[in-house]
């Protein structure tokens, strides 16, 4: 530090004396501090990006000692150091003159056939590694990935390709070709499936549950006449006709689908004919080059972002927690903005400021510190069982004892939710009106304006960046805040949005998706723990990246605030 | 300037009705703004702070006392049967069941007496022996003159013709109308313990004792049920004023009416013995009645000098044997004459002489309620299957109770203190709230909770506040402004980052890496102080050309590789050290040699990662407090000649001490009620150990779990409400605490 102009050299003691080892040791603290949150944000961001590169296939021969030898074909994991002793007492026979030994966790895939995904083996065992270029990965609906040699594809059980060749040779690419194809015609067919069922037959559901409550409601009201039930049968008949005609066309959809079969070889030389209708998408990546990689990169970008969970939420995408997020976020900002700027504007504007406004400011700022957990209790306990219970009484009679808002919802998620923020707003914005000059608001009064007046026309406009940067931060923190959202409200698995076209078109009191919880609940309570993982640090990276975006703009907004209102500050 | 300036006004006219109604109108939204805003925001405000009471409206039914209300009274049904032998009701506490002393068994309507079937004792002579098999099977035994058994039971079928609920009271007899014959003498005495396999019986006459069993064997063709008896005679006991078997039938209890009990093992009927002698009783006190609590573990012995005893085997590690054991007692001051047990808690009520009626909780050791209710003449008391309701007969006739008894379970002892449950074998702090059988004694003490709360934060204060408080110092006093402009949002993203994250990284990262690399975790705390004064060492000695390359005031920049090297270098070493020390396995050298129970997801992960989450909190006040130090002080200290280290440790950090308090007390609060991290970095078990290598359950981690899956209403639901209570005051206040003390500290240093 200072003793840096002089040029002698100090003594140890002398080093030691001026203070600057301390110094030092406080330098230290940063840049672990540092370290710590740059490490796990890299951390994040190459778990979560790797998750979606096409990882090669190695075929190799795998013989530990004291067990059979076997093929293997998989993709690496990750690779770990362990120490003999330790495989030792897991009853591996290692040699003596291991200390330290170095494993891989291999993924076999083939779950339906092997049992279970993943597997460790100790590098020092695996010879003969190769990378075949015909060997492929299928993604799957069901059982996760499939790994293996392409012997054939069959057309209603007649052979249309096929192949023996482990090689790349004519046959074995044309086979590959007419895979393809397949897949791709199979996909097409299956959006078809898919938007029938989920939409179609999903809307009649709906209409048939609505006539069902009407008709108990007529029921409970003892106004069910005879004409009102033909009416509502009349309606039924209609909805279960157009059921049935869907039904008809779905079964032949299924045999459509159904048609295709392919032939593959696992890597213990099995041989098993599936369904192509099971594939999502086969690629050979052994054979990719850098931007084949980069275009499935890109695909299985998009189809994260857009793509609806599958097999318990390992696979597939995250659209619906996005979009349960995004909406619950949304009806919380709706709400907390409005209420935490009147809030603040009485505290700061038209509250006498005593000491009651005094305490009543200090119990809003401490709020905010009070545990999310305790929210999420008390809109459990008074929204959703109080309240909840009490509008279906009201108003939902008929669906009863099936409850309608007397449980989790999304209503009472973001009205939780606001609860908790609401404080922050209130923060922030008292802060940004009391940065206003008093004179500008004399000068206001001055000119013959009332008190409101120069509140909305002078005060709010000025204060109007501490208020976005209020709501910006309540948004940020109720995007990641998780624990209440647990009591109130969230699935792991929503069969639907709650937007979509039936009437009333936003459903307030449907349960929802949330990027939080299901990071929560795929890495916790998934029974494939290993197999989620990547998805579960892709969806992590995605709820940083938002919740970073969202901090970054208050941070900007505030600088440029304070830079905007320098010069009244006298 | 000139003199004739126009001064008129110019000619407008204000009061045009046009701008009167205009300017009544900006009048009108003035005030509706005033009004609106104020209702607004007082509204919001209250809405906030309706929290606190709303938690407190939940709590406050826990401490409530119980209530009981005479409902009705009414003329004995069928009076001329004798008094009852035994009294209670069904299910909904509409229909009353008692059996007379010439053992008749006789159903009354509760709203009004009237005897609604009455069967007629089946066998020619009055009962000599009456027992009760339990309150839940219904299931009742009479002994008679002649050696005969009669075991009886009490039905309800309920049917809903036109709507309404209609209860049909019948009598079943499970073995027969006409009893079975297990005795050549007079039976005086009876117990009976049935269940799905066997019935296990014992009967005493004037001068012999036997225990009989039936094994029940269903036979596949008729599916009848045969029995097939064990019989063995017992030492009779003068004076044997009760007997009584154990729920597994295995243990039977005889005691005489000074107390003394004789306990038998009679799991093998060829091999009965003697287990034990004990005295139950005060020398001068008279045996009144001993039963079992629900579940019947528990013996539960009232006497004449109004003590009632709780009882149970508590297993001994040393023999392995059980040993019936006092737990703990009540007494009043009258002697008791009647008890009745509670068919669904463990749960009891005492009749005593003056006619005045005691509920009590055997687990809280709570009296709920005492109560005068009758007169001397009262002699029987029996609940309702909910305890709702509590039948009293005395000599005008019964009389029925409304018992408003919601939580006697919760009481100061159950929640904080240490409490000795069934089957355990000394007093403990056990939180168990749920268990697959109904009668099961929920174990709800909170000390587990806050002791893992209290834990967890303390783990992540040990690694927060140092780095926290060391860094903060550096920034804000010795930091070049350039860098600090870029450190400060890096921490603060940090504060932004969700919990859910950081607990998905440390349960599924942080924890199996740890458990590798054990060896790095606790190396690194001693490599990296010393690593880093070594390098400054270092540096202090190099040319000045190349330590003038890096301005004052940017060292963190240079420990970053620093810190980065050491710490791959910690992790690299791990497996040398373990190798070396710990026979290549420290998980093992720590359970098997140090004897510590392992845990991967322990302590140290959630200290790390929680720790993570409190240092920005800590971090931004402490640097806050810090930087407004005014620099006149510090300025003046340099100026004297102190250095900067000396200006920081004598001037500045005694200035900032409230504020770096204030910090740590917020971050504190931080700690204790994180959720998320805990959840994912921890197994969630309830235990008290500070043991770093184990985890722990937090209070906040337990309202994730439990409050979804509790009934809304109970007692387990009110308690979840009582801890959430206790985190919403603990960290309001302290977070009070702390903003005053800096609202303080700003007023004082605001001048300077």
């Amino acid at each position: 530090m200072s003793k840096e102009l002089k040029l002698k050299k100090q003594t140890v003691s002398e080093w030691m004396k001026s203070g600057d080892p301390w110094v030092w040791l406080n330098a230290g603290a940063v840049a672990i501090c540092v370290i710590m949150v740059i490490g796990l944000l890299l951390l994040i961001a190459v778990r979560g990006l790797g998750h979606f590169w096409p990882a090669d296939i190695v075929e190799a021969r795998y013989e530990m000692p004291g067990t059979p030898a076997y093929n293997l074909v998989a993709e690496r994991v990750e690779t770990a150091e362990v120490s003999a002793a330790q495989l030792r007492e897991a009853g591996i026979q290692v040699e003596d003159h291991h200390d330290m030994m170095s494993r891989t966790l291999m993924k076999t895939g083939n779950r339906d056939v092997y049992g279970s995904d993943f597997r460790w083996v100790i590098d020092e065992y695996l010879t003969d590694l190769r990378r075949p270029e015909m060997l492929f990965a299928a993604e799957r609906y069901e059982w996760g990935n499939l790994y293996g040699y392409l012997l054939a594809v069959k057309e209603d059980g007649k052979v249309v390709a096929e192949t023996s060749d482990k090689e790349p040779t004519a046959s074995a690419l044309a086979t590959w070709e007419a895979f393809q194809q397949r897949i791709d015609r199979a996909l097409a067919i299956h959006d078809d499936i898919y938007e029938i069922e989920k939409h179609e037959i999903g809307s009649i559901n709906y209409a048939l549950e609505r006539i069902r409550l009407k008709q108990r409601g007529y029921e409970l009201r003892n106004e069910l006449t005879p004409a009102h039930l033909a009416d509502l049968n009349a309606e039924r008949a209609q909805y279960d006709a157009e059921y049935k005609q869907l039904q008809q066309r779905l079964i032949e959809l299924y045999k459509e689908i159904n048609r295709d079969t392919f032939v593959v070889e696992a890597m213990d030389g099995s041989v098993h004919e599936m369904q192509v209708a099971k594939i999502v998408r086969a690629y050979r990546p052994n054979s990719m080059g850098v931007f084949a990689k980069l275009g499935h990169y890109g695909s299985k970008v998009v189809e994260f972002l857009t793509a609806e969970p599958r097999e318990a939420n390992t696979e597939g995408g995250v659209f619906p927690a996005i979009f349960g997020t995004i909406m619950m976020v949304l009806l919380m900002t709706i709400l907390v903005t409005p209420f935490g700027v009147v809030a603040a504007v009485y505290l700061r504007e038209y509250a006498s400021q005593g000491w009651f406004t005094r305490i009543i400011r200090i119990a809003v700022n401490n709020l905010a510190g009070v545990p999310s957990i305790v929210y999420g209790v008390f809109g459990l306990g008074f929204f959703v069982y109080f309240l909840g219970s009490g509008i279906d009484q009201a108003f939902f009679p008929e669906a009863l004892p099936s409850p309608t808002f007397g449980t989790g919802g999304l209503m009472w998620a973001s009205i939780t939710l606001a609860l908790l923020t609401v404080p922050v707003v209130i923060v922030a914005t008292e802060e940004g009106l009391a940065r206003i000059p008093r004179n500008v608001r004399e000068g206001s009064l001055a000119l013959g304006a009332t008190k409101a007046e120069t509140l909305w026309r002078v005060v709010l406009p000025m204060a109007s960046p501490a208020i976005m940067t209020g709501v910006i931060l309540a948004v940020a923190r109720a995007a990641g805040e998780v624990a209440p959202l647990m009591l109130v409200g969230v699935v792991k698995l929503a069969p639907s949005l709650p937007l979509d076209g039936n009437y009333p078109f936003l459903h307030l009191d449907q349960k929802f998706m949330h990027l939080g919880f299901h990071i929560y609940d795929v890495g916790f309570q998934s029974p494939n723990v290993e197999a989620a993982r990547p998805l579960v640090y892709a969806t992590a990276l995605l709820l940083v990246i938002v919740i970073a975006l969202l901090n970054l703009a208050a941070v900007t907004i505030r600088n440029h605030l304070r830079e905007k209102y320098k010069s009244l500050e006298m | 300037m000139s003199t004739k300036t126009d001064l008129r006004v110019p000619e407008l006219d204000f009061d045009t009705p046009a701008l009167k109604r205009h300017r009544r109108i900006r009048g009108l939204k003035d005030r509706g703004a005033t009004m609106g805003i104020a209702v607004g925001g007082s509204s919001v405000i209250l809405a906030v702070l309706l929290i606190c009471f709303y938690l407190l409206y939940e709590v406050a039914p826990l401490f409530q006392g119980a209530t009981i209300d005479k409902a009705r009274s009414f003329a004995l049904p069928a009076g001329e049967a004798g008094k009852s032998l035994y009294l209670t009701s069904e299910e909904q506490a509409e229909v009353g069941f008692r059996v007379a002393e010439n053992g008749d068994m006789i159903f009354f309507d509760l709203a009004n007496g009237d005897v609604m079937n009455r069967v007629v004792n089946p066998h020619s002579s009055v009962p000599t022996a009456f027992a009760v098999e339990s309150d839940t099977s219904h299931e009742i035994a009479f002994g008679y003159e002649d050696g005969r058994i009669l075991v009886a039971k009490h039905v309800y079928k309920i049917t809903y013709p036109n709507g309404e609920r209609l209860i049909t009271p019948s009598i079943e007899f499970p073995y027969g109308e006409e009893g079975v014959q297990v005795a050549d003498y007079p039976i005086r005495n009876i117990t009976m313990r049935d269940s799905s396999d066997r019935m296990t019986l014992a009967i005493m006459g004037d001068q012999q004792a036997d225990v009989i069993r039936f094994t029940k064997d269903v036979n596949f063709i008729t599916e009848e049920v045969e029995l097939t008896e064990e019989r063995q005679s017992l030492p009779f006991v003068a004076d044997t004023q009760a007997l009584l078997l154990s729920g597994d039938q295995r243990y039977l209890y005889m005691v005489t009416s000074t107390g003394d009990l004789s306990e038998f093992d009679v799991r093998d009927m060829d091999d009965i013995t003697l287990k034990a002698e004990l005295d139950l009783l005060a020398d001068d006190a008279k045996l009144v009645s001993i039963s079992y609590l629900l579940g019947q573990s528990s013996l539960m012995v009232a006497d004449t000098s109004g003590r009632v005893s709780q009882w149970f085997n508590v297993r001994d590690d040393a023999t392995n044997e059980e040993i019936l054991t006092f737990i703990r007692d009540v007494k009043q001051p009258n002697g008791i004459t009647g008890v009745a047990m509670e068919h669904r808690r463990k749960g009891f009520a005492t009749l005593d002489e003056k006619g005045s009626v005691a509920i009590y909780n055997s687990t809280s050791s709570r009296q709920v309620i005492d109560e005068v209710v009758s007169d001397g003449s009262a002699r029987m008391i029996g609940f309702s299957p909910r305890a709702n309701g509590l039948l009293l007969e005395d000599s005008k006739g019964i009389h029925f109770f409304d018992v408003d008894n919601e939580h006697p379970e919760v009481s100061w002892t159950s929640l904080w203190g240490e409490v000795w449950y069934e089957g355990y074998q000394e007093p403990t702090y056990t939180w168990q709230s749920s268990a697959a059988n109904n009668d099961f004694e929920p174990k709800y003490s909170l000390m587990p909770l806050a002791f893992g709360t209290i834990k967890a934060a303390f783990y992540a204060m040990l690694m927060a506040v140092p780095l926290a408080i060391c860094g903060a110092i550096y920034t804000a006093y010795f930091m070049a402004p350039g860098l600090r402009r870029k450190v400060k949002p890096v921490i603060e993203l940090m504060e932004a980052l969700p919990t859910v994250i950081l607990g998905f990284l440390a349960g599924l990262f942080f924890a199996p890496f740890l458990e590798e690399n054990l060896a790095a975790a606790f190396s690194i705390l001693v490599v990296l102080p010393i690593g880093i004064l070594l390098f400054a060492f270092i540096w202090s000695r190099m040319p000045q050309n190349i330590r003038w390359l890096v301005p004052e005031g940017w060292q963190p920049m240079l420990l970053i590789p620093v810190v980065v090297v050491l710490g791959w270098f910690c992790v690299a070493m791990s497996p040398v050290i373990e190798l070396n020390f710990f026979d290549g396995n420290i998980r093992g050298f720590i359970t098997n040699d140090l004897g510590i129970t392992f845990d991967q997801r322990n302590a140290l992960v959630v200290g790390f990662a929680m720790g993570f989450a409190v240092i920005p909190t800590i971090f931004s006040i402490t640097e806050d407090a810090i930087f407004s130090v005014p620099k006149a002080l510090t300025q003046g200290s340099l100026a004297l000649g102190a250095t900067y280290w000396q200006t920081m440790v004598r001037v500045v950090l005694p200035t900032a001490s409230p504020g770096i308090f204030s910090a740590v007390m917020i971050g504190m609060g931080r700690a204790v009620g994180e959720t998320m991290i805990v959840l994912m970095a921890t197994g969630n078990t309830p235990i008290m150990d500070f043991n770093i290598f184990e985890g722990m359950r937090t209070l906040a981690a337990n309202l994730a779990v439990e409050v979804p899956e509790s009934e809304v209403g109970s007692s387990h639901y009110r308690i979840l409400f009582l801890a959430a209570f206790v985190l919403f005051i603990f960290t309001f206040v302290v977070n009070t605490i702390a903003e005053s003390v800096r609202q303080h500290l700003r007023k004082k240093y605001g001048s300077l």
